[in-house]
């Protein structure tokens, strides 16, 4: 089992449900605000199963590293608060982790509960894919990110990927270095727990 | 000295969190019971991994074996093994009688899009959001009695 595989793929899921709960209440119709509401609480779901296989203590993994010990993909980073770049994100997220995820599933008997639930997390961006498509803002979007949406796999899986969102393999926004707007993000989903004296019963 | 028939006897009565109208058994969330020497191990299987009952449920199953005056041991297993299949039929009516829709068959649902109103039977239903108030519901609405509903998701 490759640890470092799994931080970065348990770090990338506790980020991105971080991001995507911020439309919560914001989203440009109620149906989406319970849609990346219910995603978001499966991402960090996920987050924290994943850590559970790498330690007892999942929310000391999660919360009390310093930022540059996270793992997690530049493009999970991204405060996107317009509606084309966040449904281009969750698309080609969701896109990416399908890949990783049935890559894992022989290894990680976890993997395959995942993936179970990802199948709504996919549907979901295939139907918003589906309705915009063609809209250039959109096209705009997915074509900014795709360097990003690389960073997310390793290098061998990325010309599958390609092969999904049609568009060729360039230089990929590489894991280990980050964005500048992790840290307002860090500060923002350690505050509890920093401000709380250590063994705090919830 | 406990007995596994006694111990899941007595888990049939722990309410789920979420869903009160049926038991843990009935979700299909349990997966073995094994007592040796006053000991009770439970290998537990979650339903969402982001579910936020989970603690709870856990919590009931050590509460119950306490109460049957033995030591629980519960085992969380993060493996493929539960799916909505797991429910129980007796479980699937009463989600139904609950007007709670239960899951369609996972082959149903992959051969065929079949969700039935729980209120009033039809198969006439549209989807209204995949997501709903908890991980394990979408929303739908019935065109025949025009009532919506929640529709407990396939996995």
């Amino acid at each position: 089992m490759n640890e470092q595989l799994l931080l970065g793929l348990a770090d990338d899921e506790l980020v991105i449900g971080w991001r995507d709960s911020e439309w919560t209440g914001i989203a440009p119709m109620l149906e989406e605000d319970v849609a990346f509401s219910s995603i978001a609480q499966n991402e960090i779901g996920h987050a924290r199963a994943v850590y559970e296989l790498l330690t007892d203590d999942a929310d000391a993994l999660a919360f009390d590293r310093a930022l540059d010990e996270y793992r997690c993909a530049p493009l999970v980073e991204l405060r996107l608060l317009d509606w084309a770049h966040a449904i281009a994100r969750r698309w080609l997220y969701e896109t990416a982790d399908e890949i990783r995820i049935t890559a894992l599933m022989d290894d990680v008997p976890l993997a395959a509960k995942i993936n179970r639930e990802e199948t709504y997390h996919r549907m979901h961006a295939e139907m918003w894919h589906e309705r915009l498509r063609d809209e250039p803002r959109f096209r705009a979007a997915v074509e900014e990110l795709w360097p990003y949406a690389l960073g997310v796999l390793p290098a061998g899986q990325r010309e599958a990927l390609s092969a999904r969102v049609g568009l060729p393999v360039v230089d990929a926004v590489e894991r280990g270095m980050h964005t500048d707007e992790l840290p307002e993000l860090w500060q923002e989903m350690t505050m509890v727990r920093r401000s709380a004296p250590a063994g705090t019963q919830w | 000295m406990v007995t596994e028939a006694a111990v899941w006897e007595a888990f049939g009565e722990i309410a789920d969190p979420e869903i009160p109208v049926i038991s843990l058994v009935d979700l299909g969330v349990i997966r073995s019971v094994d007592v040796s020497d006053g000991r009770v191990h439970v290998e537990f299987t979650p339903t969402f991994l982001g579910c936020p009952a989970l603690e709870v449920m856990k919590r009931a199953l050590e509460e119950k074996v306490a109460e049957l005056g033995a030591e629980a041991d519960v085992e969380v297993v993060n493996d493929d093994s539960w799916s909505t299949d797991k429910i129980t039929a007796a479980g699937r009516e009463k989600l139904r009688h609950a007007g709670f829709a239960p899951p369609a068959p996972r082959l149903v649902q992959l051969q065929s899009q079949v969700h039935r109103c729980p209120y009033c039977g039809s198969t006439e239903t549209k989807l209204e959001n995949l997501f709903g108030p908890t991980p394990c519901r979408s929303l739908r609405y019935c065109e025949s009695c025009r009532q919506p509903f929640e529709q407990f998701k396939t996995i």
